[in-house]
């Protein structure tokens, strides 16, 4: 099959599926759930096929539809096409393996277990579920669709599709209100801090307006970029940016990370993933950590042809990418819900990708956003195990389940190390390479201190956070209802199987693919590149993050694992600091009031002016005519005598206007 | 000559505009027909002043007296009005028991 084929059976596959599944009607809902899992895995098989294919050498750039003609004899056109090329094989095989797992997860999950009165354990469907499966097929085929495109426009139409899946995936239990969590210090505190969650249609409205502003530079960009090269076909400006002035592919570049901004939720477009884990976990695991999320730095990769070119925008996308990275790591560490801490922890990492591409190591910013995937998918399929389980998602009400969910604690223990960078474990790999580019960069001011500082507080801080939750949800006490606690139990099959196949891959990838294991040319970076990820390591620095790395583990143990280092301690000791992070450093009051006061004021202003002139003048003419018409209405009285007045006095007008002209010469 | 064909308009001319004005603004039915056949009667009166004055030379034999037979037809036409006229007054009466004009506005919408 060649790579043409290929390509449409992987968009194809999915999309029938989701044509299927909206005829699907409830009562066939098995059906929903088979069409896409079935959808998904023919499309995994296609992109490993791809993928040895493109090892091989073969490549993929063809326009599909041309869609309009600008200029006269087709000079300037716009096409939809697709691409394959090393970094789209390896985005197919990460969104489609991971996307075939989170599926078959998905079908356990939403069983719920309830237990009534008697005792009796019942297993409840969740009433949406073919509604579901029909949106994870539009996703999985929107995801598969950008990574396929072969121009911007191509790439932006399914950047917009996949932003609606993903409001309809937040939104999905839309029926649920706000939740309230435990104050922060504890009800007998009374400091007032509630954490309360927004109900799913508010997250998922929130979503899609924050990576909405971001969609706007991103537009502005997409005509910034035909103004300047009449085309949005990747190879083709790829060989014109060098004709052009520097200030060309910067604005451009610039504009394009906009969309990357809010898509992958970099600050200062981060606040709506944390509230995007409103919607169910399995979603949270695909699209908000291995998928959506990383198409913000699939496109800044995509773009690295005009970030070449450009190394003021570099430096733009290294310091978003680095001060989120670190940024989102201080939420982590206070924050008591486990699925927000892998929120945080997907920003946080996005951040690190953003970083390496700004400093020009494209290659490791995608070898780490491959690796992530993987053990951030499993991260939070284990929390979704752990949430399904106990029906709470707060970790102060958790502890010691280590003994009665061995799968999920291993699951959870071997992606946290390899999230954490625990060395030889594939975050490792990965994130040492980006760290390892930091002194190779080669960026207008020189920021490499900062950049550093950045990557290595956060390796820390990532390592306490991981090690912090995996104690309190598995070892200790038991913190929360008793009842609750008798009933938990390991996760079922279709929960349970995803998360053990997933572990070799989150664990292993950085290793067999970094370049140690495998033979030079297979591993990914010099499949993506051409050279392995050992050149790109410096020691120094590798044994510098280890160590810390290491010691946030450490610390992590002692603080919530051994309890030999005291928490409220340390948050004593911290105080304000404590606070401001929890309090996610202000911005989400900052945003509210902007758009509470700003926004919405000059909305009232405007509408105003839209009520008082535009209405006033619509109105005040209806109003005239209406007026004007009733005094028309006087003449017709309904006798005679009115209408021989009438008469008679058109007759002396026509009179005069005869009788005038002869009296006075014509003269007027 | 003028000046007596003159006198003999303003009377016609006179005649007319005291019908005119008593057809738009008497309240009785009654008068108001009235009013009507003074204004066929004040042109019956320039119709004979220009007969006197402004008769053609004897060439035009059947035009002698044309104005005077006109006023002719013009009272025999204004006797059939007035009698069509009563009747509908007869009638709008049964109606709306009324000869009133201001209280007759049937043909209002």
């Amino acid at each position: 099959m060649d790579l043409r084929t290929l390509a449409y059976v992987i968009l194809l596959a999915p999309f029938i599926a989701f044509l299927l599944n909206s005829f699907v009607v409830q009562r066939v809902w098995r059906a929903a759930g088979i069409f896409t899992v079935l959808g998904v895995l023919l499309s995994f098989l296609a992109s490993v096929l791809v993928f040895l294919q493109v090892q091989a050498g073969a490549r993929l750039d063809e326009n599909v539809f041309n869609w309009l003609t600008v200029a006269p004899g087709g000079a300037a056109a716009v096409t939809l096409g697709v691409r394959v090329d090393q970094w789209t094989a390896l985005m197919l095989l990460a969104v489609t393996g991971v996307s075939f797992l989170v599926q078959v997860y998905s079908w356990g999950y939403l069983h719920e277990a309830e237990m009534d009165e008697h005792g009796h354990v019942h297993i409840h469907r969740d009433p949406g579920f073919a509604r579901y499966f029909t949106y994870m097929a539009l996703f999985t085929f929107s995801m598969l669709g950008l990574v396929l495109a072969n121009g911007f426009l191509g790439l932006f139409i399914f950047w917009e599709l996949v932003g609606l899946c993903s409001y309809l995936l937040i939104g999905f239990w839309y029926y649920r209100g706000r939740t309230l969590s435990r104050g922060l210090f504890g009800a007998a505190a009374g400091s007032g801090m509630t954490d309360e969650r927004l109900s799913p249609p508010e997250a998922a409205k929130k979503a899609f307006l924050t990576t909405r502003l971001g969609d706007f530079g991103f537009l502005v960009g997409l005509l910034f970029i035909w103004a300047h090269f009449q085309t949005f076909n990747f190879t083709e400006i790829e060989h014109a940016v060098g004709g052009m002035p520097e200030w060309v592919p910067t604005v451009a570049a610039l504009l394009v990370f906009c969309g990357a901004i809010g898509k992958s939720a970099q600050w200062p477009l981060h606040v709506w993933l944390p509230d995007a884990m409103e919607g169910p976990t399995p979603v949270s695991a695909l699209i908000h950590a291995a998928t959506m999320v990383a198409a913000g730095v699939y496109l800044m990769a995509r773009s690295a042809f005009l970030l070449e070119h450009a190394p003021n925008a570099m430096l733009v996308v290294a310091l978003i990418g680095g001060f989120t990275a670190f940024f989102a790591a201080t939420l982590g560490l206070v924050n008591n819900d486990i699925k927000r801490v892998m929120a945080y922890s997907t920003v946080s990492q996005l951040g690190y990708m953003m970083l390496g591409i700004g400093v020009g190591a494209v290659a490791a910013g995608i070898f780490h956003l491959f690796t992530h995937s993987w053990f951030k998918a499993l991260l939070f399929l284990t929390s979704g195990s752990v949430i399904h389980s106990t029906g709470s998602q707060d970790m102060r009400e958790m502890g010691g389940l280590g003994a009665k969910m061995p799968g999920t604690f291993w699951a959870m223990t071997l992606a946290g190390l390899s999230l954490a960078g625990f060395p030889l474990f594939s975050g490792f790999w990965s994130k040492d390479a980006i760290v390892g580019s930091i002194p190779h960069a080669h960026l207008p001011v020189d920021v490499t201190p900062l950049l550093l500082f950045f990557a290595v507080v956060t390796a820390f801080m990532t390592a306490f956070y991981t090690m912090r939750v995996i104690a309190m949800t598995f070892f200790g006490e038991w913190r929360g209802d008793r009842h609750v606690f008798e009933h938990v139990h390991e996760a079922p099959a279709t929960m349970l199987w995803p998360m053990l196949i997933l572990i070799p891959p989150a664990v292993l990838v950085g290793l067999i693919w970094g370049g140690v294991v495998t033979p030079p040319g297979m591993s990914i970076p010099s499949f993506l590149e051409g050279h392995t990820v050992v050149e790109e390591m410096n020691m120094g620095l590798v044994g510098l993050v280890t160590v810390l790395v290491l010691l946030g583990l450490l610390l992590g143990w002692l603080m919530y694992g051994a309890r030999s280092v005291s928490a409220a301690a340390v948050t004593r000791v911290f105080g304000p600091l404590y606070g401001w992070a929890a309090n996610k450093w202000g911005f989400d009051d900052l945003y509210n009031w902007l758009v509470g006061s700003v926004v919405v004021g000059l909305a009232n202003a405007l509408a105003l002016l839209d009520r008082g002139v535009v209405d006033g003048v619509v109105n005040g003419l209806a109003q005239g005519t209406v007026a004007l018409g009733r005094a028309f209405r006087g003449i017709q009285t309904g006798q005679v005598q009115t209408y021989a007045w009438v008469v008679f006095g058109g007759l002396v007008v026509v009179a005069l206007a005869v009788v005038l002209p002869v009296l006075f010469g014509f003269r007027v | 000559m003028a000046g007596e064909l003159q006198q003999f308009l303003i009377l016609g001319a006179a005649l007319f505009c005291v019908g005119l004005y008593g057809t738009l603004a008497k309240r009785n039915t009654i008068a108001v027909l009235m009013c009507i056949e003074l204004m066929l009667n004040g042109v019956n009166v320039s119709f004979v002043g220009f007969n006197r004055y402004l008769q053609p030379p004897a060439a035009a034999a059947g035009a002698l007296f044309a104005g005077q037979i006109f006023a002719l037809f013009v009272i025999a036409v204004a006797a059939a009005e007035a009698a069509l006229g009563l009747a509908i007054v007869i009638a709008v009466y049964r109606l709306r028991h009324t000869v009133q004009m201001d209280e007759i506005d049937m043909l209002r919408g």
